[in-house]
């Protein structure tokens, strides 16, 4: 199967507009006539709810929670980009556009990442209009703060509560139109598969997490924004009901993977503290702006931070990047604090932390204003370690945070099944290998508000959609194989906690496809996840009642699937030898310890197809071609 | 350290309930209080019993998915902290604790500490937002917003809609929850044009589901995870009178 992006001809400034025009159209009279499925409420999902139904589309839209206002969305932090050039600092489309595809380590579609930054400034005004309270200036206008990769100040925020904002502005516009009648939510529905009818997806199969019923549910073209696979590695910045079983189910049924291995390590979250610890919590990047990131300048050095004397520590980000010093992209502060800890100059119990300080912010700002600033991080970081960071540095460690890759999209944000659209961080579209800070709400909008109501209504228009209901013998075969799956994990009767083969599993991809990747290591996990998986077929224990609410039996279900999932990216990991982005195989490194790319022989998106179990998958290239920037080694320095 | 717990059993919404006693070992200062039941839940489900379900999500307070009642108060002892929050080096050895859900008619119970609280979603569905349609919003600095304005339309925004504030209440009043939405769009020039159908229709809303009445006693503001304060119900009420007014 060839992959064809269906990028617009022409220059790249236009395509979007071109597209558009070239798009078909639905009449609004027609509109409700044709049903949409949306799974996902997050900025993407919510967004595009939203829109369809104030166009007049039949939306029916499901989320796991118990409402729509839970997704994970809520919980980003520092804020959102967009180009809109109001602090006059030279930003421009173009800038915006240059340093995602250059934060991305050349590894986005072009024409994407154009259209992303050319809504950007449309994002900002639809959110605005709906009363999201924005941080201001004293004059009334909009403030702005600087984020990693970029030299600019183009991040609009809502206090440490960007996401959680933009996530209910968005949830409220869906609201309205669930009011009138335009939107249908499904809550507490977990979508177990895509059903295809000659060969479109035409509908899925969920479970009702309350009262444990499969559901059918048709229409005239499904949608996914159900997030990242981050959950995988146990341990993440990610909800603790975050999963892949949506995106990996889609996968199964003939949508292709693409890059799963770019995954984002967060350079600043509270360190690991111990074995019960559910989850890791961010600490935003927007820290970056004002704190100074050091370790001792000498190995073992066992000193209280604020008794160890400036000569005798290394602010290495500043001294090795003096251009941007804190403010290096995400990848690039992760790798160079896992290289301070690796030398034994690491923080803390564990030697696997280094220093965030503000003590230098409070003396030039004012403790009120740095509290202005970050008052509710710094609540936030007390309340986890029972230390004040106003008083003593932070400890940061890097954790996992985000997925650049996803499902494989064209330009309209179709799957490889016709039909399945994939929105937000569940797609893999435009961060390439490393995703900026702030883009990831700027996306997640784009894709809903200002993306699917176009490409959506050109796939309604020019496909013809044969009648169907949920008695289609599509619907009975997916049913069924939902209900088997289902039945099997209930029959496991052994002594293992999905948790704790979960958990084991997270440790192995943090230590063998983390930060920092090796032939060897991805060698051991592919050995070792088929074992995993094994065991958790056989000792699985997941008592307790099918048709009722039944947590464990949901975990498990997920855990199932990341145990799938696990072999894919690091299937992906292995093939691909070189380092871009968040990707660091070892074997591919400049002389100063930097990510080198290979662009001759990966200069394209990887995309895996299902071959069934217990088949090796199968890899497609989408090439990519760079006709207006050339790709370079990134420098920060 | 151990901690003793008697936590609320309950299988289904018509079957009665009964507070049932669990002991956690081995617990870590530094746990939080749902890792707590989470290692609880580890013991039961490996000697093959139904786990004690509860609610979370981003375990980091601000989805709002999880709260439970500590010893009587919603999410538990601390201040302006959510249940997820508060860590188990607020308590000592030995120490015995109660965890009950949330009581209120209109949080119907699904299961053991987990309730369903969709009536929220009807109050905002009432008039909760702007009226505004995808596209065709002006720039964004076209309209100024003094600071101050910004800044408390921020405070009363970032309610995570838990449902604390009605679980604490003796009237089940979710008037701390529906007025934070009322005051944040009423601070904004976006939010004026619908400033009155909103407010009706929102209180209106909070009746129908089933909410009891205000009699400002307070303790909603007092367990509030993100420290809504009373002014809002204050600005909720001033709001409507304003709007009754309006409509004659």
């Amino acid at each position: 199967m060839t992959l064809d992006s269906k990028v617009p001809s022409g220059p790249l400034a236009d395509k979007w507009d071109r597209h558009r025009f070239d798009s078909k159209l639905v009449n609004p009279a027609n509109r409700r006539k044709h049903t949409v499925i949306i799974v996902g409420t997050g900025l993407a999902g919510a967004s595009a709810a939203a829109s369809l139904g104030e166009l007049g589309y039949n939306v029916l839209s499901f989320c796991i929670h118990d409402s729509p206002r839970r997704a994970h969305s809520i919980a980003a932090q520092g804020g959102i980009n967009a180009a809109k050039n109001y602090q006059n600092d030279a930003d421009s489309t173009w800038r915006l556009f240059y340093d995602t595809i250059k934060g991305g380590d050349y590894r986005a579609r072009e024409a994407n990442v154009y259209r992303l930054a050319q809504v950007s400034a449309n994002i900002i005004d639809q959110c605005v209009a709906q009363g999201v309270p924005f941080a201001r200036e004293y004059g009334g206008q909009l403030d702005n703060r600087s984020f990693g990769g970029a030299q600019v100040s183009r991040t609009f925020y809502a206090r440490g509560q960007t996401g959680q904002q933009l996530l209910l502005g968005a949830y409220q516009s869906m609201m309205r139109q669930v009011a009138k009648g335009s939107v249908t939510m499904f809550t507490q529905r977990e979508m177990l598969d895509v059903v295809l009818i000659d060969g479109k997806a035409r509908g899925i199969i969920c479970r009702n997490l309350v009262t444990g019923t499969l559901e059918r549910h048709v229409a005239d073209a499904v949608c996914l924004a159900t997030g990242g696979y981050g959950t995988a590695y146990y341990l993440s910045t990610n909800a603790v009901n975050s999963n892949v079983t949506a995106a990996w189910r889609a996968h199964k049924r003939g949508a292709f993977f693409a890059n799963p291995c770019f995954t984002q390590i967060h350079p600043t979250c509270i360190p690991v503290s111990g074995d019960d610890q559910s989850k890791l919590t961010l600490m935003s990047e927007s820290l970056r702006n004002d704190g100074r990131v050091w370790v001792p300048k000498n190995t073992g050095d066992k000193r209280h931070p604020n008794d160890i004397p400036e000569a005798d520590r290394d602010y290495y980000l500043e001294r090795k990047y003096p251009s941007f010093g804190n403010l290096v992209p995400r990848d690039v502060a992760s790798r160079n604090a896992k290289a301070m800890c690796d030398e034994g100059k690491g923080v803390g119990d564990s030697g696997l932390a280094v220093f965030l300080d503000f003590k230098e912010a409070i003396g030039r700002l004012g403790r009120d204003t740095v509290a202005g600033r970050y008052g509710n991080l710094f609540d936030m970081y007390r309340k986890i370690t029972d230390e004040d960071p106003y008083k003593e540095p932070m400890r940061i460690y890097p954790a996992m945070h985000y997925a650049m890759g996803g499902l494989w999209v064209d330009y309209n944000l179709m799957s490889t099944i016709p039909g399945l659209h994939v929105l937000g961080e569940a797609n893999f579209s435009d961060h390439g290998a490393n995703r900026l800070g702030a883009s990831a709400l700027m996306q997640g909008l784009a894709d809903g508000y200002f993306v699917i109501p176009y490409t959506l209504a050109h796939y309604i228009a020019s496909t013809p959609v044969a009648k169907a209901t949920t008695d289609h013998d599509a619907f009975k075969e997916a049913e069924h194989a939902v209900q088997a799956r289902i039945n099997r994990l209930l029959a496991g009767k052994g002594t293992k906690t999905p948790r704790a083969l979960h958990r084991e599993l997270g440790r192995l991809l943090w230590d063998e496809v983390g930060m920092s990747r090796n032939d060897a290591g991805l060698r051991r996990a592919l050995r070792r996840i088929p074992e995993l998986r094994e065991e958790f077929w056989q000792n699985v224990a997941v008592p307790g009642d099918p048709n009722n609410l039944n947590k464990n039996l949901e975990y498990a279900g997920r855990v199932a699937d990341y145990l799938e999932f696990a072999e894919l990216l690091a299937t992906d990991a292995l093939h691909r030898t070189e380092s871009c982005g968040g990707h660091f195989r070892e074997e591919s490194q400049t002389a100063d310890g930097e990510a080198k790319r290979d662009d001759e022989n990966f200069a394209y998106a990887a995309a895996w197809a299902w071959q069934g179990d217990g088949n090796a998958p199968e890899l497609h290239k989408e090439p990519l071609v760079f006709e207006n920037v050339k790709p370079s080694q990134r420098s920060y320095k | 350290m151990k901690v003793h717990l008697k936590v609320w059993r309950q299988s289904g919404p018509n079957v009665k309930g009964r507070l049932v006693d669990y002991t956690a070992d081995q617990v870590s200062p530094d746990m939080s209080f749902l890792e707590m039941l989470d290692s609880v839940n580890e013991t039961l489900i490996a000697k093959g019993d139904d786990p004690i379900a509860f609610d979370s999500d981003c375990r980091e307070g601000i989805c709002g998915t999880c709260g439970v009642m500590v010893d009587g108060r919603p999410h538990g002892p601390d201040s302006c902290t959510t249940v997820c929050q508060l860590h188990m080096r607020r308590y000592k050895d030995g120490d015995t604790i109660v965890i009950e859900p949330w009581h209120a008619k209109a949080f119907p119970l699904i299961k053991d500490l987990v309730v369903d609280r969709s009536a929220f979603d009807e109050i905002i569905q009432a008039g909760g937002y702007t009226s505004v349609n995808t596209g065709g919003a002006a720039d964004a600095n076209a309209i100024l917003i003094p600071k101050t304005a910004a800044d408390e339309a921020m405070d009363s925004a970032q309610c995570i809609g838990c449902g604390a504030c009605v679980a604490v209440c003796k009237n089940a009043a979710a008037a701390l929850f529906t007025s934070a939405k009322v005051t944040h769009l009423s601070l904004l020039p976006q939010g004026q044009m619908e400033a009155a159908a909103r407010v009706v229709a929102m209180v209106d809303a909070m009746d129908t589901a089933g909410f009891g009445g205000c009699s400002n006693e307070g303790e909603c503001e007092a367990v509030c995870p993100k420290g809504i304060t009373l002014k809002n119900i204050a600005t909720m009420n001033r709001e409507y009178r304003k709007a009754m007014f309006a409509n004659r």
